[in-house]
């Protein structure tokens, strides 16, 4: 018996949801961003479950490049949190707020 | 039959995962949140058959983005004391009330919408060769070659800008 | 020939353009002597291209410079035939003596080169206006000339008074320019062009009588502005605000000559209207009389003279009233060359008194300033019309004409006479009072003659004015046969042909002249106590003459006062509430708008990222809903 692939995408809606929620309810940066990339990780089981669905391979290869870029962007963003820090001894994304209006 | 069961579990568990990731005090815990949805995600992959990316995704996401995780979060310090009141004016409310516009969404959309799941396909294609290394890379080199490249390139050029972003210089605290 | 005719009005302007940028790098007196120059070398090329017309039967042509606006028929075009000949030696000849002299005048002053750009600009002006081709080019160089009217009168800007005498000027000559641009759509809307050529030779065939006394007298409006006639001549006199070879060159040789020379060239069109000639000729009587009589009274040098300018100016637009043309500009001529010479003979004095220039503080200054003494007793001599000095001979045929028209303008010929000996008797007193009897100056004034720069000028100006006369006399009328081919479709007013008529009048005028210096003679050699009773004998009169009739206090508390108040309920009444008031309540709206917008931007990202989810929500939920 087959699991239908929609099954899979409303896990997947319900993991980007939660992840979206925790975004913008914590005020860690670092916890922000493991939010975002449960985020990710939920259109990544999306695209999978199309691909499945539709029998093409680039479903998989989508995801292959976005687990890249994922990736790649992890890096900077913690770079940037690091050096953030560095200058003003918090983590948290509240304190960051020189951009009001 | 496995698949069902493995789903449910796999299912359950990637929600513990995302739950912990929010919900927790101490950063680490989140982390080992992310840790879990990981590997609950990369088993779904398999049963979905895309097994190249789901190894991709166990050495790349859960050993190396989540290790460097683990990295800053020591550099930075674990910080307990962040406290649970919220400072801004509206936004709980506002979460709290876009929470329950989702949910009354997807009630309504469950109860009376007309739609089908979407079936995963069946047949003879669906064998064991798909989702392999093999037919990835026949794709990625030819259809995709010029994103493939370019991401190389953005992998690239994210190390250095990392490298340039974090670099500790003398003097500086 | 034709190809460099437009050197006349270049070089002038060149001069200008040059000292205008450069001025500043140019010691004095350097750059009044390439002024001076620039003038004079326009004199000689002008000279060199008449040579044509003093032989006399050639009739001039047109020179195109450039195409303007073939539309309306107005080209950059110069037209150089005798008349234009005759103005432009007179500008340029004049004007350069005057340009000397100013080196003069203007030294040690801090914006000395800044005032020869000034007057070579002016003589480029005049240029373009005598050597116009059409009445658009004109007008461009009736305007331009009233631009540097204004420049140079308020040179000295930082005096108030001198500010508001530009002011004056400038809005005065608008008046009459309303009457001359009217004109000028009249002439267009007959004609179909403004050029000369088009508009002349078609005058006789294609104007009505109303049409041609309408466009003649909005004509004399704009001419009476430029030359100072009744109603338009009270900015003359506040103009003497400007330095003195300004009153000179401008406001007594050139730019209010600019009228007469108007009418001139419009003979065409006056021919056609009697009613014009008439009014024009009735008004110039009249302002030659009105003036004469405030003259006497005046105790400013250049007030006197102010007022004679505009005396002898109606005495030439009497003359063009008439039709005697070539008499009114006989006496444009001569009274260039008389007044010039007494307007700088009142600079040399003014100079050497230190500034002074009320007469009952001078006095005695003949033995002191010879050459300036003797060239202005010429010049009274030759403006009393005593003959044989240039005066007589250009009076006299005026007067003759007017005689010999007749009807009502044998009237005006009595007014012209009384005229005469008015003319005599202020210029005698003029004369006396600087010149003769005790000084009466205070201390720290050391009058001394004026430095040969100056004087040159002067007695090259008093001999023209002996001999300029001669140009015209009725045994040879050679200036008349000179202009004979600018004038010879229109009938001219002659003197008298009887010889006996001729001497009669002519003996008349004379003894008007000779009557008003002796009267002078006799006031005031007594000595100055005396003159106080003579005066207060004449009262209330002699007290009215002082006040020039008190016209610019009406013209304030009639013309400018309304016309204040009307301007000040426009500008606060008006336009600050309701124009302003629109404008900045546009922006007080968009700024309320901004602040009612601004919390928005509260600067933190989790609020941000609230907003971007909510909307991919209702994205997705109107996606869903059927909206695809």
């Amino acid at each position: 018996m087959i699991v239908e692939a929609g099954l899979y995408m409303a896990l997947a809606a319900a993991l980007f949801l939660v992840g979206a929620f925790g975004l913008l309810l914590r005020r860690n940066a670092l916890v922000m961003f493991m939010c975002i990339e449960l985020m990710l990780n939920a259109v990544n089981l999306t695209l999978i479950s199309a691909g499945r669905a539709l029998n093409d391979l680039s479903g998989q290869v989508a995801v292959f490049f976005i687990l890249v870029v994922a990736a790649a962007e992890v890096v900077v963003g913690l770079a940037i949190i690091v050096a953030i820090f560095r200058r003003r001894a918090t983590a948290s994304v509240d304190d960051l707020s020189e951009l009001r209006g | 039959m496995a698949e069902p069961i493995l789903f449910v579990l796999m299912a359950l568990g990637s929600l513990a995962g995302a739950v912990t990731v929010v919900a927790a005090r101490n950063p680490v815990y989140s982390a080992m949140g992310l840790l879990g949805t990981l590997f609950s995600v990369a088993v779904l992959y398999v049963l979905q058959l895309a097994h190249f990316v789901a190894a991709v995704q166990v050495i790349v996401y859960a050993g190396a983005v989540l290790t460097l995780f683990l990295f800053v979060i020591m550099l930075i310090g674990v910080d307990t004391s962040e406290d649970w009141d919220e400072k801004l004016p509206y936004q709980r409310a506002f979460v709290g009330g876009l929470a329950g516009l989702i949910a009354l969404f997807a009630g309504a959309l469950t109860l009376f919408g007309n739609f089908e799941w979407v079936p995963a396909a069946t047949g003879t294609n669906l064998d064991s060769t798909n989702g392999t290394i093999h037919a990835i890379a026949e794709l990625l080199f030819t259809d995709w070659v010029l994103a493939f490249e370019a991401t190389a390139l953005l992998l690239t050029i994210a190390a250095a800008g990392a490298i340039a972003l974090a670099h500790y210089r003398r003097g500086q605290t | 020939m034709n190809e460099v005719i437009w050197l006349i009005i270049a070089l002038p302007f060149l001069g200008a353009v040059f000292l205008h940028f450069f001025g500043r790098y140019i010691k004095e007196p350097w750059s009044g002597w390439l002024a001076s120059g620039a003038v004079s070398a326009s004199f000689l090329v002008a000279l060199v291209a008449a040579i044509p017309f003093f032989q006399g039967g050639e009739h001039g042509s047109t020179v195109l410079l450039w195409e303007w606006m073939p539309a309306i028929g107005a080209s950059l075009e110069m037209l150089w035939d005798p008349l234009a000949a005759f103005m432009t030696l007179i500008v340029t000849g004049v004007g350069a003596l005057i340009h000397v002299f100013a080196i003069g005048y203007m030294h040690g002053d801090e914006r000395f080169s800044r005032f020869f750009t000034y007057l070579n600009l002016f003589v480029a002006s005049m240029l373009t206006l005598v050597l116009a081709g059409n009445y658009a080019m004109l007008f461009l160089g009736w305007e331009l000339v009233g631009l540097c009217s204004y420049l140079l009168i308020g040179f000295w800007f930082v005096r108030p008074s001198a500010a508001s005498a530009a002011k004056k000027a400038f809005i005065v000559n608008r008046i009459g320019d309303f009457g001359f641009l009217i004109a000028l759509m009249l002439i267009f809307a007959a004609f179909g062009t403004l050029s000369y050529a088009g508009v002349f030779e078609r005058a006789g065939a294609e104007l009505t009588a109303g049409m041609a006394t309408a466009i003649a007298l909005l004509l004399f409006v704009g001419a009476a502005g430029k030359s100072a006639q009744i109603p338009l001549y009270v900015w003359l006199p506040d103009a003497m605000e400007g330095p003195t070879p300004v009153s000179a060159l401008i406001h007594a040789a050139t730019m209010v000559t600019a009228g007469i020379y108007l009418i001139a060239r419009s003979a065409a069109i006056f021919e056609l209207s009697p009613t014009a000639q008439t009014i024009v000729a009735t008004i110039g009587a009249l302002t030659a009389l009105w003036a004469a009589t405030i003259a006497v009274s005046q105790r400013d040098i250049k007030k006197v003279l102010a007022y004679s300018t505009i005396s002898q100016l109606g005495y030439m637009v009497l003359a063009v009233g008439t039709t005697a043309y070539v008499a009114g500009l006989f006496h444009l001529m001569t009274h260039a060359f008389f007044k010039a010479l007494l307007f700088l003979g009142a600079g040399s004095v003014i100079h050497a008194m230190s500034g002074e220039q009320d007469m009952n503080k001078m006095g005695g200054l003949f033995s002191k300033m010879r050459v300036t003494g003797i060239t202005m007793g010429v010049a009274t001599i030759a403006i009393a019309g005593i003959p044989p000095l240039g005066g007589f001979w250009s009076k006299d045929e005026i007067l003759a004409s007017v005689f010999e028209r007749g009807g009502w303008f044998s009237f005006l010929w009595i007014i012209g006479l009384v005229t005469a000996l008015i003319t005599g008797f202020y210029m005698a007193r003029l004369f006396m009072l600087i010149f003769l009897g005790k000084p009466r100056w205070e201390g720290g004034v050391d009058p001394h003659e004026s430095p040969r720069v100056m004087t040159v000028p002067l007695i090259v100006l008093a001999v023209l004015s002996t001999v300029g006369g001669l140009t015209n006399t009725p045994i040879r009328l050679t200036l008349e046969s000179f202009l004979e081919p600018s004038f010879e479709l229109i009938s001219l007013q002659h003197p008298p042909e009887n010889v006996w008529t001729l001497v009669v009048v002519a003996l008349l005028s004379v003894l008007a002249g000779a009557a008003g210096i002796f009267a002078a003679w006799l006031s005031y050699r007594r000595p100055p106590e005396d003159w106080q009773r003579f005066e207060n004998r004449l009262q209330p009169i002699w007290g009215i003459w002082e006040d020039a009739y008190g016209v610019d206090d009406v013209y304030g508390r009639v013309l400018v006062a309304p016309g204040q108040k009307a301007a000040e309920a426009t500008a606060f009444g008006f336009d600050v509430p309701f124009v302003d008031g629109a404008v900045n309540g546009i922006a007080r709206v968009v700024r309320g708008i901004g602040a009612w917008v601004r919390p928005l931007q509260t600067g933190y990202v989790r609020n941000y990222g609230a907003l971007v989810l909510a909307g991919a929500v209702v994205v997705v939920i109107w996606l869903v809903a059927g909206g695809a």
